[in-house]
């Protein structure tokens, strides 16, 4: 078998292991919590008399293991069970949720990654100078700022002061493409100025680090120009460590969104999650936190995949 | 219009050092160098390391390497100054003009690019060629420099192909733009002896073939020899010597060159093995962890006490893996090991204090072999607290005493390895293992990161060290001149398996064996055509081809 296969196999069977292993741990976790679904349901003041017909009725009496078991053989179906406060089927809410809070974060991604990419390559170019350390200043300074406040001030300028965008990022079904972009505009803005800096970092360091090799000075003396070593002869031997670093951010990009959602009202996973925990809706919270491990561990997955891909000498062996 | 291609006059190179504790200060590391070079003539420029040679082949692309640049001087090619030149024409210059093939092909071609992307790069981006007819250029250089399948070898990657050939598609790289003088920077240093001739040969005809210049740039003058028509010593920055090949080889005027061409002048008398071996090695056979093969086959050497053993054999035969498995490291599959008079447990974890202490091990680079943050004095001292439990004076005592025994003294004890040459670091990893009072010393390829000067007074401090202290030496090197010098027995490897063994006057005396006549004839010797009379009565391939 091409030692490819065999790795990228390895990888696809550690990652559900992986996934196995999160379920069980936000499982058990929530177990762990004081009270269940039926004393949610029922509030504080319930008699024990109707919790324990709740109970009885929801099934909560029988062992954890069981119920986990059940649970875990609804999620492999695509069932994720029902909400407790609107009775309504959790995969579908999340569908729509998902493939809103997917939609922002694409548009976050398609702008923040290859800018990332090529400010760090500019960086590395005018290494020292001016151009690397005011991309370095202003890229630290956005990452070092909250999210939120980034949101607020945002609104307050571009929206409410010059009133380019609209500060609520509510989209539904009957827009457009286009409108869509419009609205979730200064949400993508912002989620893009909290990536950034982390992979144009990297990207500077890892192509940096190369810089030192062999084949940079043969290309330096074949008479190439400075970006043309960088771009061809340091770029491709750094790809390992940038998209680990790439889907680490888009990783957070859709499971980190949660402040940014907010603040915006954005009706995506970070807003029915918070939703479901001030509602004490454990199904759903178990529910997102299943999907949002699943989203973490799959990207961190292609990273994988994508660094032993990038390997000449795991693709062509001897 | 003149023939000359290169004209360097009065060249002067600097670079900022950084010495631990100092302020970063500039230094002068070659003090106004001057050279002429004609169209297809090849200059050798040989020396040690620290000699300017590498630094004086890139000013004449005007490169300085890390923190060098040039700062004084004319470099002149085709006719005009290329350090008053602009950015622009410098880069036409590289690559195009003056190309470069460096020591270490396999770290000069980048990994994640196929060697044919590579090799018509220059070609392509300086408009000599169109990108096809860059390759069909590219296949006849793959051809005429004996690579195998000239027509596909392009299509793999630098892993994908063995050292020697990857040497040989770098030069393929420098000639493909049809430059006009061409650095060769030390271009067989890291290969095989066997493995050498052939490039060197295949490098020759290039350069006879297309007419190019070269600067050759080597330690080695028996190599430089072979292949230049003018050679130029350097020292520390300065011209020793600057004359026709025939004149520096046959009638060196300078003193320096002279002991350039002697080196190599230890004598020493093979002993007699005496009744009972200190080490014998029965039948070992091994393989390392994830391999489906054996990397040796059914070793059987021994090592008398007091004596020296050399385990001789190119890159993949097995020889470091042989210490691997004396030293416990690596425990083989079958056979036995016997160390004097006791059988020695296969693995390490196995082994007493005893067994450790008697079998000491030194390595090629003393760099890395010690600890940049302890004194000479911590590095030495420790054996002497690990095994003899020496404190204060008691200790201090001893490693003066070690410290006068590999010729440093006393004065060296407060130093750090960073301040000392390499020479110095070797010499200090040799007391570091004597400490030990050791009965064996395995040597893996101890004198083969030196400059021959400074590994012949290791050699020589070695067997003065062994007749003071009686120690025996497994001398592990792929250089049969350091077997000549310093061996009682000889062991030559080839595949993992012992091709020759016996007393060193039996072994180097004929009738040969086919590999280790092909391994003796491949040794460059000091006189001119010596290449081709070897190449001509080779009866066997190289195992690097």
């Amino acid at each position: 078998m091409h030692p490819i296969i065999k790795l990228v196999s390895q990888r696809l069977a550690l990652g559900l292991l992986l996934l196995f292993g999160a379920s069980a741990l936000i499982f058990g976790l929530t177990e762990a919590l004081p009270g269940d679904a039926a004393q949610a349901v029922l509030g504080q003041s319930a008699t024990p008399e109707a919790l324990a017909n709740l109970r009885e009725e929801m099934g909560l009496n029988r062992p954890a293991l069981t119920r986990y078991f059940e649970w875990l053989g609804g999620i492999v179906q695509g069932d994720l069970g029902q909400s407790l406060t609107n009775k309504l089927d959790i995969a579908e809410s999340i569908g729509k949720r998902l493939g809103n809070t997917l939609f922002l974060a694409c548009a976050a991604a398609v702008v923040s990654v290859p800018l990332a990419i090529f400010l760090g390559l500019l960086a590395v170019r005018y290494r020292n100078r001016w151009p690397d350390k005011l991309i370095s200043a202003i890229t630290l300074t956005t990452v070092s700022i909250p999210e939120f406040l980034i949101g607020y001030v945002v609104i307050y300028y571009v929206s409410v002061k010059l009133g380019w965008f609209s500060s609520l990022a509510m989209i539904n079904d009957s827009m457009s493409f286009g409108q869509k972009l419009n609205a979730i505009a200064l949400p993508a803005f912002v989620l893009t100025l909290v990536v950034l800096a982390q992979m144009m970092r990297m990207t500077r360091a890892a192509i940096l680090n190369l810089m030192q090799s062999a084949y940079i000075e043969t290309a330096e003396l074949k008479g190439l120009s400075n970006f043309q070593v960088i771009a061809r002869h340091a770029f491709p031997n750094a790809i390992s460590p940038i998209v680990n670093v790439v889907m680490l951010n888009l990783a957070y990009l859709v499971v980190g969104v949660v402040v940014v959602e907010v603040v915006f009202v954005y009706p995506g996973m970070g807003q029915y999650l918070v939703d479901s925990v001030t509602k004490r809706d454990v199904p759903v919270v178990l529910a997102c936190g299943v999907v949002f491990a699943a989203v973490y561990i799959g990207l961190n997955m292609v990273a994988d995949i994508v660094s032993i891909l990038a390997n000449p000498r795991l693709r062509h062996p001897k | 219009m003149s023939d000359t291609l290169l004209k360097v006059r009065d060249l002067k190179i600097g670079a900022t050092v950084y010495p631990p504790g100092e302020k970063p200060h500039d230094i002068e590391i070659v003090h106004g160098v001057s050279f002429d070079l004609e169209r297809g003539k090849v200059l050798g420029l040989i020396g040690e390391s620290g000699a300017g040679k590498s630094t004086i082949g890139l000013a004449s692309m005007a490169y300085g390497r890390g923190g060098v640049e040039i700062t004084g001087g004319e470099v002149w090619v085709n006719g005009r100054d290329i350090l008053k030149s602009s950015h622009g024409d410098i880069r036409n210059l590289r690559g195009g003009e003056v190309a470069y093939v460096s020591q270490s092909a396999a770290a000069s071609f980048n990994p994640a690019k196929k060697i044919m992307d590579q090799v018509v790069e220059a070609a392509v981006e300086h408009k000599k060629f169109s990108r096809k007819e860059a390759e069909v250029r590219a296949r006849e250089l793959f051809a005429k420099l004996g690579l195998p399948d000239p027509d596909n070898i392009g299509d793999r990657y630098p892993h994908q192909v063995s050292g020697g050939q990857l040497q040989r598609c770098m030069t393929a790289l420098a000639l493909c733009p049809e430059p006009d003088l061409v650095v060769f920077d030390e271009p067989t240093t890291a290969l095989d002896v066997t493995t050498q001739i052939d490039v060197l040969m295949a490098i020759k005809e290039a350069i006879r073939d297309t007419g190019v210049a070269a600067l050759y740039i080597t330690h080695d003058l028996a190599v430089v020899a072979q292949v230049s028509d003018e050679i130029m010593v350097l020292r520390m920055g300065n011209t020793v010597e600057y004359g026709s090949t025939d004149q520096i080889i046959n009638n060196p005027r300078e003193e320096y060159t002279q002991a350039l061409v002697s080196v190599r002048s230890i004598e020493h008398e093979e002993k007699q093995p005496t009744a009972e071996p200190l080490l014998s090695v029965d039948g070992i056979t091994a393989r390392y962890k994830g391999l489906n093969f054996d990397v040796l086959h059914n070793v059987n050497v021994e090592l008398h006490p007091g004596q020296t053993l050399a385990v001789v054999g190119e890159s993949g035969s097995g020889k470091s893996t042989l210490a691997r498995v004396i030293t416990g490291l690596l425990p083989p599959r079958d056979g036995v090991i016997t160390f004097a008079g006791r059988k020695l447990s296969p693995d390490l974890a196995g082994r007493s204090r005893e067994d450790l202490r008697e079998l000491q091990m030194i390595y090629q680079m003393a760099d890395v072999a010690m600890n940049p943050r302890q004194t000479v004095g911590t590095i030495i001292g420790r054996p002497l607290e690990f095994y003899f439990n020496m404190r204060g004076a008691e200790k201090r005592k001893r490693i003066v005493e070690l410290l006068d025994e590999i010729e440093l003294g006393e004065k060296f004890i407060d130093r750090y390895p960073a301040e000392l040459s390499g020479g110095q670091k070797q010499r200090v990893c040799i007391a570091r293992s004597l400490a030990a009072k050791p009965k064996m010393i395995i040597c893996d390829e101890v004198t083969s990161a030196l400059d021959p000067l400074v590994a012949d007074g290791i050699l020589k401090l070695l067997l003065d060290l062994q007749k003071i202290e009686d120690v025996a030496y497994l001398f592990i090197t792929h250089d049969l001149a350091t077997v000549r010098a310093i061996s009682d027995s000889i062991a030559v490897m080839y595949q993992g398996r012992v091709a020759r063994y016996g007393p060193k006057s039996q072994v180097l005396s004929p009738p040969f064996d086919d590999y280790t006549d092909l391994l003796l004839s491949s040794v460059p010797e000091m006189h001119l055509g010596w290449l081709e009379e070897v190449v001509a009565h080779r009866k066997m391939e190289s195992a690097g081809n």
